[in-house]
């Protein structure tokens, strides 16, 4: 069911995070997302890739446009190679932060697509991949 | 006419040449296209320009410093090269034009020395010359490149988020594009600086141009609203379109007791309320 376009991109700057925006933001025009769906998937993007930079110390994005019989989606998935989430759930809680953000990002990006899962192992890197749909294809039962 | 001396001193053959026949040089050069595309206005002020730069070459060579692009010769011409530089480049020479525009003037200078000059050594010294005012013209152009990138850049900044007055005592910043840290300090600095200077009560953050609101964005927009607070102003945060509303909803993002309103208008309004101005829609 998923057409592979996959287009890998680095992620090791602030001008990098830019650039995965912009390509969500290209890629979500072009799979028919809403206005409100384009913006949920950039921001969910725009968080991911900043914990990629930011605790993960740098990796890379890869986004996919998959389809389903109602519509298209969008794919992305966020590898790096840094320290790892010792506890996925505590790092998901609202408000947690081992820096100085504000602790929503992690938590606040699963909110804003419909699949998301986290592997990491403490050491080991961080895998963080978040699918969301258009609407039409969101009615397809999955 | 000049012969090489017996010490060998091709830089001072060069040195007499052009000073002997500096004008003849600075004729040949100003129609060649790095004077001719510059100079458009007429001839004389390009003959002018070659002359100056004879002058320099000049006494770079009468100081024996012919490979050294940082010979003080060369500081008198700089600002003159450097304005060169940024004409060409403004009418969309690559710097690899420009380059090449500069070696074209090795010939006619090659051609009046060996004419001069009965051996080698002269030619052999200007050719050194030139490579050097070419190496001198590829410094200026690089750091003017990046001194171009770096105005451009401070230019966005300030452009991009003006602070602007919109009644007495209400000052607001219509916030374009995406925010990052350096944009936000200069938005920060230029919205308290306006508090001050107009003494306002108010201060709007309009974010309509602004295409989506993550935790950083959201963290600069409180960090300013609180600096607005502790200057004893009040702020507003305006423009939040439905779909920014859904993702601040979403993330979780909590913006206290910030005042918002959808657009900036509203915010306007209730700035001038907050004044005691009330604005009456009139009939007719
Ligand atoms: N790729 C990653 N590698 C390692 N640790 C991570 C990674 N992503 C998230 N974390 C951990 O999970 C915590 C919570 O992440 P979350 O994005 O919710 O908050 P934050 O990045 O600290 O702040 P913000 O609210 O600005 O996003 C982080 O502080 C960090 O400890
Ligand atoms: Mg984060």
């Amino acid at each position: 069911m998923s057409r592979d376009e996959v287009t890998r991109l680095e992620i090791g700057s602030d001008v990098q995070i830019a650039g995965a925006r912009q390509a969500v933001r290209q890629a979500a025009v072009a799979a028919g997302f809403s206005l409100v769906e384009q913006t949920k998937i950039v921001t969910a993007a725009s968080e991911l890739a900043r914990n990629t930079l930011v605790h993960g110390g740098g990796g890379h994005m890869e986004l996919a446009v998959v389809e389903n019989s109602g519509g298209h989606g969008i794919r992305l998935t966020f590898t790096d190679d840094g320290p790892g989430i010792p506890d996925v759930d505590v790092a998901l809680s609202d408000g947690y932060s081992t820096g100085n953000g504000l602790g929503l990002g992690l938590g606040g990006a699963r909110r804003l697509v419909q699949d998301f899962t986290i592997e990491s192992r403490p050491g080991g890197g961080t895998t963080v991949t978040a699918v969301a749909w258009s609407r039409m294809a969101q009615r397809v039962p999955r | 006419m000049t012969s090489v001396g017996s010490d060998g001193s091709g830089a001072a053959t060069v040195a007499q040449v052009l000073e002997t026949r500096g004008e003849q040089v600075a004729q040949q050069w100003a129609d060649l296209p790095l004077f001719r595309n510059v100079y458009t206005t007429g001839r004389d002020a390009a003959v002018a320009a070659a002359h100056r730069l004879v002058r320099v070459l000049a006494e770079v060579a009468r100081h024996g410093r012919l490979d050294d692009t940082s010979a003080p010769d060369f500081e008198r011409v700089r600002p003159h090269l450097a304005q060169t530089v940024t004409a060409r480049t403004r009418s969309g020479a690559t710097h690899q034009q420009i380059t090449a525009e500069v070696a074209e003037l090795k010939r006619p200078l090659l051609e009046i020395v060996a004419r001069e000059t009965g051996g080698a050594d002269g030619a052999v010294a200007a050719v050194e010359l030139m490579g050097t005012l070419r190496v001198v013209v590829v410094e200026i152009a690089l750091s003017e490149g990046a001194e171009l990138i770096d105005r451009q850049r401070a230019q966005l900044l300030e452009i991009s988020n003006p602070v602007i007055k919109l009644w007495d005592g209400v000052v607001a910043v219509p916030l374009i594009g995406t925010l990052d840290s350096a944009r936000t300090q200069v938005v920060m600095e230029a919205l308290l600086q306006a508090i001050v200077d107009q003494n306002a009560g108010m201060a709007i953050l309009d974010i309509t141009g602004v295409p989506m609101v993550d935790t950083v964005v959201a963290q600069y927009l409180l960090k300013t609203a609180m600096a607005v607070r502790l200057m004893g102003a009040e702020c507003v945060i305006s423009g939040i379109r439905p779909q920014i509303a859904q993702t601040i909803v979403q993330l979780g993002i909590d913006l206290g007791d910030i005042t918002t309103r959808a657009t900036l208008a509203d915010a306007l309004k209730w700035a001038l309320g907050k004044a005691g101005v009330s604005v009456v829609v009139g009939e007719g």
